[in-house]
């Protein structure tokens, strides 16, 4: 009989009872009441269905590929370049992940999007940029020059290096940011509503209308199934997709940027230009108005709309430090599980991890008001926020520290484990302080997922603290030109904020690695 | 594997523990109340909102934000074996039968009930009308005063080639002000009339948006838009004057009275209340003079209290409109489904 490793029993239970205490459970509890009442046939329901579920697909793929498209410029620029900039340009590029639906709702109606297909795709373009900027150019950045080099001094075009050798390296993390763009899109709520009324209804505004407007319960479940169906099967292709593309190469340690040249400089100002463009005019928009009267002395003096709405920057300080805290130490245990087990369990594991990211924010909302009221009642405890938080935010800290665990050649692990050292002390001694670094990553996208809110916590009965989105809303909820103008300049406010804490994490990540 | 059975034996012990408590009739003065709220009633509670109450009956009174309307009802029906608060706020005629239906609600006769007019009270007292809100149309003085085009006082006027382009109203599917709106033209026009009023806006040219903040932040022609009539309150004048940058004389904004819906915002006891007599007693305090003459200025509605006060900005900014629409709960529990399928019919097939 083998020995039970009593450790890793403790590393694995822990992630193991936060997913399934917060999630797992509370998913199935309100799928189970839902689907006990289920009775289809109302005629004319599925034919609808059939048409949001296929507008859910379509739009996600489309708006995945353009992102793609809108990304790629800023990505070469800032993976193969050093230059002035660069790291503002990245953390720029991050500000949009952030904002609030309706902030960006209105400023793209102002910008003349009228309600269309077109606005959605935009929004979504401008939404999701930062992710595969940031995940495509932490790999791309590390690429060893001397491959590209080999290629060409063979002959070989810089088109065709790009092809044959840059473009096969980086499919990893191409995969890995297309699914996660794919996730954000397929559950889209607040943009397509706000920007594609009714007519262009995905999944998850279906959901939310069956089960909220029309009190459906039974048919809002069945489609949370569907739509769960729907992102298992995404991860699936994807962590298949990853397993069989691994490429077993090193990457360097540090960054491999040079200095561009000549007619490169051109290049690459354009690229970067022409990237932060599409991101840059709707934020553009929020700047101006917010300096059309002064709000931000109003944000300090004026308690007239919302008592102090610089109280809710310590607000949302203190929630997501709490939940950057929780979602850390639940991911790298989770990574570390992971990465020492192998297999089906692995994945299957991986996979209710990233399950979050794609389960619509009513289901979670209405999961947790019906299983976490006994035995402890936590549904008006100030826990809740940061919990509902760090479930979206732990796939982005496995997501950035199971690569370089892997990157751990298992013979240092046998070697001191020869040597006499416990599980525990091999942990402690080899992984974590490789983990250390790739963790911070992971911690800064939770820190700034929790700063936007996410929509995770709009139907969680919570208790009333005003953060910053939700002193937002109070102020966009209200007429008067202080109200907007205030609005706007908290906006400005939280951009900031979210571009230091961005900045802040690039310095403390250099040299290490970090994919998703 | 091992880690899973583990799991799963947790997971059935919490699901067992799970089981009801019998409300219980109420022992002793609890020492919180909880009401659940929609978010725009809970983000505008301030440490002063319910301070008398708290130093009368030294009982502390917590507010939880559940979302929009419909989340909240859902969440108080979802949770009737266990739940989540005392007291519900923030339920208006649109879901009101819904809640009655599920008999979420204890009755309550409170005791300021006589100074509520007739027509708002739920003959049964399980629910308690706090306050009352117009969704009207507003429109833009500037551009009126600019323009040769006069300010329309019938619906009829609207569906003219006079206002192509000029008013913006909300989706009646995702939009609360939106779906009163649509009813507020149902009555107008009968079940026969009305969708041939939508038929001649839709010609007209009549902007549809999906919510309020888009309606009145990026449509509005006061906040840079193209529409000089949009779909909002009728608090929204007196708060242009409140919310100003530059104290204003007069509002820059006025109120159509055409088209005008009253929506009637209740609250009431949650049946698996342990503190139901407390929880009627808040429901009194929310329902005293002092507690509803804050309403206007804290949540831009009115007072159910017909013995309160308005604010004086409330008193010259606005207009209570004389006969505003409203229609039987029922009638509207039993048909919006497909009002609003018919309403998209002409609108967007």
């Amino acid at each position: 009989m083998r020995k039970v490793r009593w450790g890793w029993v403790v590393v694995a239970a822990i992630p193991t009872i936060f997913i399934g205490y917060f999630f797992v459970y509370p998913l199935l509890r309100i799928l189970g009441l839902g689907l006990s009442e289920l009775s289809i046939g109302a005629s004319g329901v599925e034919a609808r269905l059939l048409r949001v579920g296929w507008f859910t697909v379509w739009q996600a793929v489309v708006s995945t590929v353009l992102t793609f498209l809108a990304a790629a410029p800023l990505t070469w620029a800032v993976s193969t370049f050093a230059f002035r900039g660069r790291r503002v340009a990245m953390a720029l590029a991050t500000v949009p992940f952030v904002m609030p639906t309706v902030v960006v709702g209105t400023a793209f109606v102002a910008l003349g999007f009228q309600e269309s297909i077109v606005a959605i795709l935009a929004a979504h373009v401008f939404f999701n940029v930062a992710v595969v900027v940031r995940t495509v150019s932490t790999l791309w950045s590390r690429i060893d020059p001397r491959i590209l080099d080999a290629g060409r001094v063979l002959g070989a075009s810089n088109w065709q290096v790009f092809r044959t050798i840059t473009l096969p390296l980086l499919r990893p993390a191409l995969a890995a940011a297309a699914s996660i763009v794919f996730l954000f899109t397929f559950t889209s709520f607040g943009v397509v509503l706000i920007l594609g009324g009714f007519q262009y209804a995905t999944l998850e505004v279906e959901i939310y209308r069956q089960a909220v407007t029309l009190f459906d319960l039974p048919l809002a479940a069945a489609l949370a199934v569907v739509q769960l169906i729907g992102v298992s099967g995404a991860l699936y292709w994807y962590s298949r997709y990853q397993e069989r593309t691994a490429a077993s190469w090193t990457l360097e340690r540090g960054t491999n940027l040079r200095r561009p040249k000549g007619r490169t400089r051109w290049t690459v100002a354009v690229s970067v230009i022409g990237s932060l463009g599409i991101l840059v005019i709707p934020l553009g928009v929020l700047v101006s108005r917010s300096l059309a009267g002064a709000f931000y002395r109003d944000l300090l003096t004026d308690d007239r709309v919302a008592g102090s709405p610089l109280a809710s920057v310590g607000n949302s300080l203190l929630y997501a430090t709490m939940a950057m805290v929780l979602a850390t130490f639940i991911g790298v245990l989770a990574a570390t599980v992971i990465t020492e087990r192998s297999g089906s369990f692995s994945r299957w594991f991986d996979l209710t991890l990233m399950l979050p990211l794609g389960t619509s924010a009513v289901t979670i909302g209405f999961g947790f008001i019906v299983a976490l009221g006994s035995p402890v009642d936590l549904r008006a405890s100030y826990w809740l926020v940061p919990i509902a938080h760090a479930l979206v935010a732990v796939p982005f800290v496995v997501r950035s520290t199971v690569p370089t665990l892997r990157s751990v050649p298992s013979e240092t692990r046998e070697a001191a484990a020869v040597l006499g050292a416990s599980p525990f002390r091999v942990w402690r001694e080899i992984d974590l302080p490789i983990v250390t670094r790739a963790a911070l990553i992971g911690a800064g996208f939770a820190f700034v997922i929790s700063l936007g809110e996410f929509g995770a916590t709009s139907f969680i009965a919570r208790p009333n603290t005003a953060t910053i989105p939700v002193m937002i809303f109070r102020l966009l909820g209200r007429p008067g030109t202080v109200s907007f103008g205030m609005a706007m300049a908290l906006s400005v406010v939280l951009a900031l904020l979210t571009a230091g804490v961005v900045l802040a994490i690039d310095r403390a990540r250099f040299g290490e690695l970090g994919t998703f | 594997m091992r880690t899973l059975t583990a799991l799963l034996a947790a997971l059935a012990l919490v699901a067992t523990a799970c089981g009801d408590d019998e409300p219980e009739q109420q022992t002793a003065t609890p020492e919180t109340l909880t009401i659940l709220a929609h978010d725009s009633f809970a983000n505008a509670v301030s440490e002063e909102t319910f301070a008398t109450f708290e130093a009368e009956t030294g009982i502390e009174v917590e507010v939880l934000a559940g979302g929009d309307a419909g989340s909240v009802v859902n969440q108080a029906v979802l949770t009737t074996d266990n739940p989540i608060a005392d007291v519900l706020f923030g339920i208006d005629d649109t879901f009101l039968s819904r809640a009655l239906e599920e008999e979420i609600f204890v009755t309550h006769e409170s005791e300021h009930i006589d100074t509520v007019p007739d027509t708002f009270r739920d003959p049964e007292n399980r629910v308690t009308p706090i306050d009352y809100g117009d969704v009207c149309f507003n429109y833009d003085k500037a551009f009126f005063a600019d323009s040769d085009v006069d300010v329309p006082d019938d619906l009829d006027d609207l569906a003219t080639s006079e206002f192509a382009g000029l008013v913006t109203v909300e989706h009646p599917a995702t939009s609360s002000p939106g779906l009163a709106f649509m009813l507020a033209t149902i009555d107008r026009y009968g079940e026969d009339g009305w969708l041939d009023w939508w038929a001649r806006m839709d010609e007209a040219g009549i902007n549809i948006v999906s919510d309020w903040d888009t309606a009145y932040y990026a449509e509005f022609t006061r906040y840079g838009g193209d529409s000089p009539i949009v779909m909002s309150y009728a608090s929204s004048p007196p708060a242009e004057v409140i919310f100003a940058e530059e104290p204003l004389e007069e509002a820059p904004t006025g109120v159509i009275e055409a088209g005008c819906y009253r929506q009637i915002e209740y609250a009431g006891v949650l049946s698996g209340s342990e503190h139901p007599q407390s929880a009627g007693e808040l429901i009194d305090f929310m329902l005293s003079v002092e507690f509803q003459e804050g309403i206007p200025e804290t949540w831009f509605v009115f007072p159910a209290n017909q013995n309160a006060e308005l604010p004086q900005t409330f008193v010259d900014h606005t207009i209570i409109p004389d006969d505003p629409t409203e229609l039987d709960p029922d009638l509207i529990a039993e048909n919006r489904d497909r009002w609003i399928d018919e309403w998209i019919a002409v609108m967007e097939g």
